[in-house]
C-alpha cells in the first residue's frame, strides 16, 4: 500500500534510481519509485547493455577474419545473420532486466509508480493525477541523445542511442556524428559488422575526455579496421537524395559530402529536467548542466537531492550508481559524503578498450599538483603478446616525489577489467612501492599494472643512489 | 658505404654536413632565393626550409663552401623578397599579419595547395633571419640587419592567439584558425620563445604557461622523458637555441633542462628500436630514428597472418606510434650534438648495409626495409630541404657551437627566453 509521506520518493528508475530505490529499501526507509517508462532506463534498453552484445558479436567476426594469424583457419568469409545478432542482443537486455524487475524491486519495500511525475510543492509530487508526498526526494530522470541544429536533418531521418538498436537490418552505409564513447563504439562495432562507416568529428582528435596518445591510438585502431574517419570536420548540412540520407561537411575549407543509408547521431546527452515542473520544488537547473547540486548532491531545495545523468558531467552507468548511494545516504542517514570525492573510472569499449580513472596530467598541472606517468606498453606484456592482443599501453600516474597515486590510463583489449584494480588500489590507499610487491598471476594483461609499479621502485632506488652519490661528492 | 667507411668521424660528418648544404644552394631560385621543400620536379618552396637556408649560409662561410660577399648577397635576396612580398588576407599573398603560408610558389612566391598561414613554419623562417641579422654584422651589411629586424617586428603574435592564451596551428583566409593546437611538449618550443621575445607583438606568458599544462612527463622504458613522439621535434628548436644548462620553471622542478631531454628521449628511440615490438626489418640499437617524414604508401602487406598498414608522409613516433617500420636515415646523424657515440654508430651502420639510403652523399627522407621491394627495401624519392637544413646545423652545432653562439646573443631570443620562465647557464 502507497505510505504518505515517503521518506523518500526517486524519480527515474534508470541506473541511479534503480540503485538508490534498492538501497534506501534495504536501509529501511519507503521509497517510492516513479518511472514514465521502463525499469532499467538508458543504459539497460539503449545504451551500455545493447551496445555492448553487438560489440560482443563484431569482435566474434573480427577475430574469426583475424584467425590465420593465430594458425587458425575458417573454411570461407564470415557471414551474418543480421536478425539473429539483434535477437541475441534483445534475450540479453530481457535477461538482465529481469534482474530489475517490478517483482524484484517490490520484494525489499519499493513501491513503483508508473507515469509522468511533476512537482507540485517542495514536498509533493503528482504522478500523473495521484499525488506523492516525501519527506526527500531523488531527482534521477538520467538524459537523453543530445540533437543539434543541424539543417535538413530532422527531415533526412537519424537514429540515437535510442533508437540505433530498432534497425531491421544492418545498414550498407553508416555515418556517425559525433566521435565519443558511444559513436567510436559503435564506429568499430558496425564496421566489425560489415558496414562501411564513416565517423564524422568536429574535434581533431576522437574522446575528448582522454588523453591525446590513447585518442591516436583508437583512431589508428579504426582505420586499420577500416572505418572512414573525417576528424576536424563538422556536419553543416544535411538531405536526402532518392532515398540515400546525404550529410553536408566542412573540414576547414573543404566542403565535402557523406553518403549513407543510417545517420547515428551521437553528440552528447542533455538531462532530462524539462517535464518535472522543478520550479514548484524550488529546484534549479539549465538545460545544458541538468540540476544544479552542491558536493554533497542536494539541489537549492535542501530535501531534494539529484544523482545520475540529471546532473553529473561523467554520465556513466557507474558514476549514476555511486552517486546515487552517495545521495541516499546524505539524504536519508544524514551523512556529509561528497561527490567530488567519488573515484569513478570508465571505459570506452572500442578495440583496444581505453579506460580511466582519477586525474588526467593535464588535471593534475592544472591543480599545480607536480606529477608523473610511469608507462608500460602492452607489447612489453608477456600475456598480450601471446594474446596478440598487444596494441596500448598502462599509465599510472602518481604524485612526483611520492608514490601515491593520483590515476590511471589504460588502453588495452581488456582495459574495463584492468582499470578496477587501478580503482581497488586507489580507494585502498596503496601506493606505488607497495603495489610492486604484490604478486600478480602470470602471464595475464594486468601484469602491466605490476610492472608500472616496478618501474616506479626501480627509478626511485636509481634517484636515491644519484643523491648519495652526490652527497658522497660534496662531502669530498 | 664505399669510400665514406674509409673517412674519420670528422671528416665523414663534414662530407655528409657540405653535401646537404649543397641542396639548399642546388635548390634555391636563383630570382628570389627561395628554396624548394624536395628536390622533385615542381616542388614549391617551404618557408621552414628558407630558415634553415639563411641559417645555414653562416656556416657556409665559416666552412669556406661560400664566401661571405656570396652568403649576404643570398641572404639579401631572400630578405628583399619577403619584405616586398604580399601581405594581406587575399588567397594568394606570400602571407598575413607577418606570417606567411607554408608552402609558396618558388619564382612568385604566391600561396600554394590552399595551404595554411603556418606558425612554426614561419617560426623557423623567422629563426633564419635573426640568425642573418646577427651573424652578418659588418658595416655593408646593415640593410640585412634591418630587413631581418623588420621583418621580425612585424610578426603579430599576438594576433595569432585568437583572444586566447594557447596557439592554434595556423590559419586560412578561407575559414580563419584552425581547429589544431599545440598539445604536449614538441617543436613549438621555438614558436614561443620567439613570439614571446617580440619587441612589437608579443605573446602573452600565459601562452607558455597554458601550453606547458599539456606535457606530459613519464617514465618510459625506464628512462624519465618529457614525452614527444616523433624524433624531430626535440631536435628542431635546439638546432637554433643551446638549452644546455638554461631551464623554465617546468625543467627546474624536474631537476633537468630540454638539452637532458633530448638525450633521454634518444635513448627511448634506441631503446624501442632494440626491444622491436612489432618485429621490424634492421630496427635495432644502431637503426632508429622514427620522426616524421616521407614513407611508403604501399598497399597492405599480409605477414605470418597479420597485416602490416604503411603510412605514406606521416608524423610518425615513439613507442607510443605510429610506427611501420619506416626510418628518417638523417635522423640519427642529426642528434649528434646530444651523443655523438650514438649517432656515428648508428649512420655509419647505415650506411654501410643500406648504401643506397645516400645518394650523391645526401640522405633520402625515408626508409622502409620491411617493405621489401626485391631491392633492399622501400626508399623515398628524393631530398627534403628540412631534412638537409637540419642536419646541417645540428652538425655545425656539435663541432663549434656556431649557431647556437650567434644566437645567444640575439637579444629577442634572450628576451623571449627570460619571458617563458628560463634562468641559469649561458642567460
Amino acid at each position: 500500500m502507497p505510505r504518505n509521506p515517503y521518506d523518500i520518493a526517486i524519480v527515474g528508475a534508470g541506473p541511479a534510481g534503480l540503485e538508490a530505490a534498492e538501497y534506501a529499501a534495504r536501509l529501511g526507509f519507503s521509497v517510492a519509485l516513479i518511472e514514465r517508462n521502463r525499469l532499467g532506463g538508458n543504459s539497460l534498453n539503449a545504451g551500455s547493455v545493447p551496445s555492448k552484445a553487438i560489440i560482443r558479436t563484431a569482435r566474434v567476426c573480427s577475430t574469426m577474419r583475424d584467425a590465420e594469424a593465430f594458425g587458425a583457419s575458417i573454411p570461407s568469409a564470415p557471414s551474418l545473420d543480421f536478425d539473429k545478432v539483434m535477437a541475441r542482443m534483445r534475450r540479453i537486455r530481457t535477461r538482465i532486466s529481469g534482474y530489475h524487475s517490478v517483482h524484484e524491486l517490490a520484494e525489499p519495500g519499493v513501491d513503483i509508480f508508473f507515469g509522468s511525475a511533476r512537482f507540485e510543492s517542495a514536498d509533493t509530487l503528482f504522478v500523473d493525477d495521484a499525488p506523492v508526498h516525501f519527506k526527500k526526494a531523488l531527482i534521477a530522470t538520467g538524459a537523453r541523445p543530445g540533437a543539434p541544429n543541424i539543417p535538413g536533418l530532422d527531415q533526412t531521418g537519424y537514429r540515437t542511442s535510442a533508437t540505433i538498436f530498432e534497425m531491421a537490418a544492418l545498414p550498407t552505409r553508416l555515418a556517425i556524428i559525433g566521435g565519443g564513447p558511444l559513436g567510436c563504439e559503435m564506429a568499430q562495432a558496425f564496421c566489425g559488422l560489415g558496414s562501411h562507416v564513416t565517423i564524422v568529428q568536429s574535434d581533431p582528435k576522437f574522446l575528448s575526455r582522454e588523453e591525446r596518445d590513447a585518442a591516436e591510438i583508437l583512431s589508428r585502431s579504426m582505420a586499420r579496421d577500416g572505418v572512414d574517419i573525417r576528424l576536424n570536420t563538422t556536419v553543416v548540412g544535411a538531405r536526402r537524395v532518392n532515398g540515400i540520407k546525404i550529410l553536408e561537411t566542412v573540414n576547414n575549407d573543404v566542403k565535402g559530402d557523406i553518403q549513407a543509408d543510417e545517420i547515428l547521431l551521437s553528440i552528447g546527452r542533455v538531462p532530462n529536467v524539462e517535464k518535472l515542473n522543478l520550479a514548484a520544488a524550488g529546484v534549479t537547473f539549465d538545460e545544458d548542466h541538468g540540476i544544479k547540486v552542491d558536493d554533497f548532491l542536494r539541489s537549492t531545495n535542501p530535501n531534494v537531492y539529484a544523482a545520475g545523468d540529471v546532473c553529473l558531467a561523467l554520465k556513466f552507468t557507474n558514476a549514476a550508481q555511486s552517486s546515487a548511494r552517495m545521495a541516499v545516504r546524505n539524504a536519508l542517514m544524514q551523512a556529509q559524503q561528497r561527490q567530488s570525492s567519488l573515484v569513478i573510472p570508465w571505459c570506452t569499449y572500442c578495440d583496444p578498450e581505453i579506460a580511466h580513472i582519477g586525474l588526467h596530467v593535464w588535471e593534475a598541472r592544472q591543480q599545480s599538483i607536480p606529477i608523473k606517468s610511469f608507462t608500460v606498453m602492452m607489447h612489453d606484456v608477456d600475456r598480450a603478446i601471446t594474446d596478440g592482443r598487444d596494441t596500448g599501453f598502462v599509465k599510472i600516474h602518481i604524485s612526483e616525489g611520492s608514490d601515491r597515486i593520483l590515476g590511471a590510463t589504460i588502453v588495452s583489449s581488456r582495459a574495463s577489467e584492468l582499470i578496477n584494480e587501478m580503482a581497488v588500489i586507489m580507494s585502498a590507499g596503496i601506493g606505488m612501492k607497495a603495489l610492486a610487491e604484490v604478486a600478480h598471476t602470470y602471464p595475464a594483461q594486468s601484469e602491466a599494472i605490476l610492472l608500472a609499479a616496478q618501474a616506479y621502485t626501480r627509478n626511485f632506488d636509481e634517484a636515491a643512489k644519484r643523491a648519495a652519490s652526490g652527497n658522497a661528492d660534496n662531502g669530498k | 658505404m664505399g669510400d665514406l667507411a674509409q673517412l674519420s668521424d670528422e671528416a665523414l660528418t663534414i662530407r655528409l654536413q657540405q653535401a646537404a648544404f649543397s641542396y639548399l644552394i642546388d635548390y634555391a631560385n636563383a630570382d628570389t632565393g627561395l628554396v624548394a621543400d624536395t628536390s622533385r620536379q615542381g616542388s614549391p618552396c617551404s618557408i621552414a626550409v628558407v630558415g634553415f637556408a639563411l641559417s645555414c649560409y653562416p656556416i657556409a662561410v665559416r666552412n669556406g663552401w661560400l664566401s661571405r660577399t656570396d652568403a649576404a648577397t643570398r641572404t639579401l635576396k631572400v630578405l628583399r623578397f619577403f619584405s616586398c612580398s604580399t601581405q594581406s588576407d587575399a588567397p594568394d599573398a606570400t602571407g598575413y599579419k607577418g606570417f606567411y603560408y607554408h608552402f609558396i610558389d618558388m619564382q612568385t612566391g604566391k600561396r600554394v595547395w590552399q595551404c595554411e598561414l603556418s606558425l612554426i613554419d614561419t617560426a623557423l623562417l623567422v629563426a633564419g633571419f635573426l640568425v642573418a641579422a646577427c651573424y652578418f654584422d659588418g658595416s655593408g651589411e646593415r640593410e640585412i640587419r634591418e630587413l631581418a629586424d623588420a621583418l621580425y617586428r612585424r610578426v603579430d603574435w599576438r594576433w595569432a592567439q585568437n583572444g586566447t592564451p594557447g596557439l592554434s596551428q595556423g590559419w586560412k583566409p578561407e575559414c580563419g584558425f584552425l581547429h589544431y593546437g599545440w598539445e604536449g611538449y614538441n617543436e613549438a618550443a621555438l614558436l614561443y620563445v620567439l613570439g614571446l621575445g617580440s619587441p612589437t607583438f608579443p605573446l602573452t606568458p600565459a601562452g607558455y604557461v597554458t601550453w606547458q599544462l599539456t606535457y606530459q612527463w613519464e617514465n618510459l622504458l625506464d628512462r624519465d622523458v618529457l614525452y614527444s613522439g616523433p624524433l624531430f621535434t626535440h631536435l628542431f628548436s635546439h638546432a637554433w637555441i643551446d638549452f644546455r644548462g638554461i631551464r623554465d620553471e617546468f625543467m627546474r622542478e624536474k631537476a633537468s633542462d630540454y638539452f637532458e631531454n633530448t638525450k633521454s628521449a634518444i635513448a627511448v628511440h634506441r631503446e624501442y628500436a632494440e626491444r622491436n615490438p612489432y618485429g621490424f626489418e634492421a630496427y635495432g640499437r644502431d637503426f632508429w630514428g622514427v620522426t616524421a617524414g616521407d614513407g611508403p604508401t604501399a598497399p597492405e602487406m599480409l605477414e605470418n597472418g597479420k597485416v602490416r598498414r604503411f603510412f605514406g608522409y606521416m608524423s610518425r613516433g615513439v613507442p607510443y606510434g605510429p610506427d611501420d617500420g619506416t626510418i628518417a636515415p638523417w635522423a640519427m646523424l642529426a642528434t649528434v650534438p646530444f651523443g655523438a657515440d650514438a649517432a656515428l654508430a648508428g649512420t655509419r651502420g647505415l650506411l654501410e648495409l643500406h648504401p643506397k639510403v645516400c645518394h650523391q652523399d645526401r640522405f633520402l627522407s625515408g626508409f622502409n626495409p620491411t617493405l621489401s621491394d626485391g631491392n633492399g627495401g622501400w626508399l623515398s624519392t628524393g631530398w627534403y630541404g628540412l631534412d638537409q637544413g637540419l642536419l646541417v646545423m645540428m652538425i655545425e652545432n656539435h663541432r663549434t657551437d656556431m649557431i647556437w653562439e650567434i644566437m645567444r646573443h640575439c637579444s629577442y631570443v634572450h628576451d623571449g627566453l627570460q619571458r617563458a620562465g628560463f634562468e641559469g647557464g649561458w642567460l
